[in-house]
């Protein structure tokens, strides 16, 4: 596969308050993604991701480091056609119309009239927003902004988007939306490299990821590498037994009305309780054996830290 | 054309911000003013009307440079649209430029529209066209793109109320710094005199755009006197620019 962003050693600090006290932001960040992957940078707030994109895609210059997108230094113009940005919270010119406003989008592009129009049309269809197009930007909901946000990064047909906490302060609906949209770019041939801190939806469409703390890349590689499939416990939800029965068992706790959530965390010990259920005749109403999450991994690293 | 499609959108911007409007009905009511002004005073009424027309024109053109420039890069950066835009294929002096001119757009349809109302009142009282009041509005367009890129200069890294006092204060002393002229002919040689003239040098001479005198009391202007003010205007907003491009292309957006 090929190498669509290579980070070496990016170090970023910014001067603050009155005295311009300096503050380490990124402290050698080296990190690289490949062609077709949705990659996953996680983190918890304040730990560099944003200041890592905004290094990238040219807002801020980098003190020390090096940044490549597809072989090109990444301020060059090369590297900036093949590359779409989607910010966080984003806010646009709320006057324009939502056709106005990838219209001009489309100029810094030099995209070509007709072309322009198509595309304009075909992008309000991927991001459901067809019947706001003459709408102005200032009575969208903020789900909609993320959409039209979605829209324009998407305007120049990039290979490689980021996607800047994409999936923040959205309602489930709105969650699921930009999650299938990123799902079709994948399947499209695109490379997304998405900031967030929203784990669920990280471990459902990402195929790798890297963890930073305090402006340092703790952990990266494949998902299902960085995740043991071992068998962490398993949730029975029983009913018809007592709990002096199921003493010693596992994690006891009383669920609605006769059923209990019981914890088991040896393996032989989950053979014990189903054969206890069937001789007490009671009822097995789930069975889930609980491997590690991400989120599992990531507490555990932030923890450490 | 990036720059062109940037300036267009900060002209519609711009056009939709109601302390322009604001500005224009006070511009008018100053105008409409003179009227009674020249009542009250001794000596050619229709002189008043230009005079104090002429100067409402430049003084609530460069409140509108001033006011709408210095906000021009920081809402952009305060709110974050820049990002989207330097992230695309642009350089920043493209964006930065696009801006200016989108304000100057904006300034040029305001002062055509301040110029009307100020023509139409010298027409209801001459009865003719004064084509030569052309030229000093000319004049006062060189002007106020000159406090346009001051003004961007100052948004480029300052904060609006801040820039509009750093801008305000340019226009002031551009006014006023002639006087130092007159000091110099006065004061002995020396380092006072040296020192004067250095100053004076570096001070902007906003006097050089103001041939309202010249041309309300129908005087002879030398036409080296005009090339002298249109390269001055050039060459002066060219520098400004220029510095407002070196601020801006090394600036991070936090």
């Amino acid at each position: 596969m090929a190498m669509v962003l290579k980070i070496e050693n990016l170090h970023k600090s910014f001067k603050l308050g009155f005295l311009l006290k300096k503050m380490k932001i990124l402290r050698g960040i080296a990190l690289s993604v490949e062609q077709g992957e949705v990659f996953g940078y996680l983190g918890p707030n304040g730990a560099g991701k944003t200041t890592t994109i905004k290094c990238i895609l040219g807002l801020i210059f980098p003190e020390e480091g090096k940044i490549e997108i597809f072989g090109h230094p990444h301020l060059s113009p090369k590297a900036k056609e093949k590359t779409g940005f989607l910010p966080e919270n984003p806010y646009f010119y709320d006057h324009l119309t939502a056709s106005e406003f990838l219209d001009y989008y489309s100029q810094l592009f030099l995209i070509k009239k007709e072309e322009k129009e198509k595309k304009i049309k075909s992008l309000l269809r991927l991001v459901d927003l067809e019947l706001s197009a003459d709408l102005q930007l200032r009575k969208f909901s903020r789900g909609m902004l993320q959409r039209i946000g979605m829209a324009q990064a998407l305007l120049n047909d990039p290979s490689l988007i980021f996607l800047d906490e994409p999936l923040g302060g959205l309602d489930p609906l709105g969650r699921k939306e930009i999650r299938d949209i990123i799902v079709r770019l994948k399947d499209e041939g695109k490379t997304v490299f998405l900031s967030s801190h929203i784990l669920q939806d990280i471990e459902m469409i990402c195929t790798r990821v890297a963890i930073i703390v305090n402006g340092e890349i703790i952990n990266q590689g494949a998902l299902q590498d960085l995740i043991s499939e071992k068998i962490l416990f398993t949730e029975v939800i029983l009913s018809g037994v007592g709990e002096k029965e199921l003493e010693g068992m596992g994690e006891y706790f009383s669920g609605h009305g006769d059923r209990t959530l019981l914890k088991v965390f040896k393996e032989e010990n989950v053979e014990k309780v189903l054969r206890l259920v069937q001789s007490s005749k009671g009822k097995v109403h789930s069975l889930i054996p609980r491997t590690e999450t991400l989120e599992d991994l990531f507490v555990e690293i932030v923890k450490k830290r | 054309m990036k720059i062109k499609a940037i300036a267009l959108n900060t002209f519609k911007e711009a056009i939709r911000d109601r302390i322009l409007y604001l500005l224009l009905f006070f511009a008018a009511v100053c105008i409409i003013f003179s009227r009674l002004l020249a009542l009250l005073t001794v000596g050619d009424k229709v002189k008043i009307i230009k005079d104090v027309g002429l100067t409402s024109l430049s003084l609530f053109g460069a409140l509108m440079a001033i006011l709408m420039g210095t906000g021009l890069v920081f809402k952009e950066i305060d709110k974050k649209t820049i990002y989207t835009i330097v992230s695309k294929p642009i350089h920043r002096y493209q964006f930065l430029l696009g801006k200016f001119f989108g304000l100057v757009l904006t300034l040029f349809v305001m002062l055509l529209l301040m110029s009307f109302i100020f023509l139409a009142l010298v027409f209801f009282h001459t009865f003719t066209i004064e084509w030569e009041m052309f030229v000093a509005i000319l004049f006062i367009f060189f002007e106020l793109c000159l406090v346009t890129s001051v003004a961007l200069l100052f948004s480029c890294f300052s904060t609006p109320i801040l820039s509009s006092v750093f801008s305000l204060a340019f226009y002031l002393i551009g006014h006023t710094a002639w006087g130092l002229e007159t000091l110099i002919k006065k004061i002995p040689p020396g380092l006072g005199k040296t020192m004067a003239q250095a100053l004076y040098h570096f001070l902007p001479d906003l006097e050089n755009f103001n041939f309202k005198t010249e041309i309300v009391q129908n005087l002879d202007i030398p036409s080296e006197a005009f090339l002298y003010s249109v390269l001055y205007g050039i060459f002066y907003t060219l520098f400004v620019l220029i510095l407002a491009v070196l601020v801006f292309r090394k600036r991070d957006f936090i």
